[in-house]
């Protein structure tokens, strides 16, 4: 028996969804990471106040291939024993995990410096947090453009 | 297979800060990539480093997938005494490799 034009329509449409609906972005995605962010900057510092200064986070302004991205974090301190940079830490807002790195230093670093390549998954705002000795917290943010970014396949927006 | 270069000044004058690079061989599979049939690559990366100044600490790196491939870490220490700089890098999958350098000072 041949198969009609509406019967064969019927049994395409019933086989071929499913397999297409399974591999949909999820809608909350930028609503998630920005959730993770924040949950990320809380565990870093808790309820203490964040100054904008002093931290000097240097990235490149534009950046061709995200998968590799070199990045420099430069704190201002004598580094003495009574004055020093005890933590670094550098967030993302849109990797698919907002925490980069954490650097724990002390007096015997000399200069509260660190540099290291990362990856970027999307043109974003990097963010850098320096904890000093006396508990206080400094930061700086720097603003990327990305054209090709590191996990591509992640169905990015 | 695992490897790792270190650059260390092999001597410096008391006091002074010396800069230090690091660089290990490693993917750092970040554990969000799929393969052509879609499954998930496992994650497998370097978590910390750290590095000892005669057996005091003189710093430590948490590392997360954000960081790139065959990762470097630089950074300074105080030339305080002649002895050796040893670097330790760990990860998943029981990765372990330890590198040491001496440094001469005057």
């Amino acid at each position: 028996m041949r198969t009609t034009r509406r019967q064969f329509l019927i049994l395409t449409a019933s086989t071929a969804l499913p397999a297409t609906a399974t591999a949909q972005i999820d809608p909350n995605m930028i609503a998630n990471r920005k959730a993770a962010f924040q949950a990320a900057l809380k565990r870093v510092v808790g309820d203490a106040k964040v100054t904008h200064g002093r931290v000097k986070l240097t990235l490149p302004p534009l950046i061709d291939n995200g998968n590799s991205v070199p990045l420099s974090v430069v704190v201002e301190s004598p580094m003495t024993d009574a004055d020093h940079v005890k933590a670094i830490h550098v967030l993302t807002e849109k990797n698919p995990l907002p925490d980069v790195v954490s650097v724990a230093l002390g007096p015997r670093a000399g200069r509260a410096t660190f540099a290291t390549r990362v990856r970027l998954a999307d043109t974003q705002t990097v963010t850098a947090i320096a904890q000093t000795s006396d508990d206080a917290f400094w930061s700086d943010t720097a603003e990327v453009v990305v054209t090709l970014s590191a996990c591509l396949e992640d169905g990015l927006i | 297979m695992a490897r790792a270069v270190v650059t260390v000044p092999p001597q410096a004058r008391r006091g002074e800060i010396v800069e230090i690079k690091t660089l290990a061989q490693h993917t750092m599979e970040t554990g969000f990539r799929r393969t052509q049939t879609g499954e998930l690559i496992p994650r497998d990366i370097i978590h910390s480093f750290r590095c000892t100044y005669n057996g005091t600490e003189v710093y430590r790196v948490e590392l997360h997938p954000a960081i790139a491939a065959n990762p470097l870490i630089a950074f300074t220490t105080v030339a305080t005494e002649s002895g050796t700089l040893q670097f330790q890098w760990a990860g998943d999958n029981g990765y372990t490799v330890t590198e040491i350098a001496p440094i001469k000072v005057e």
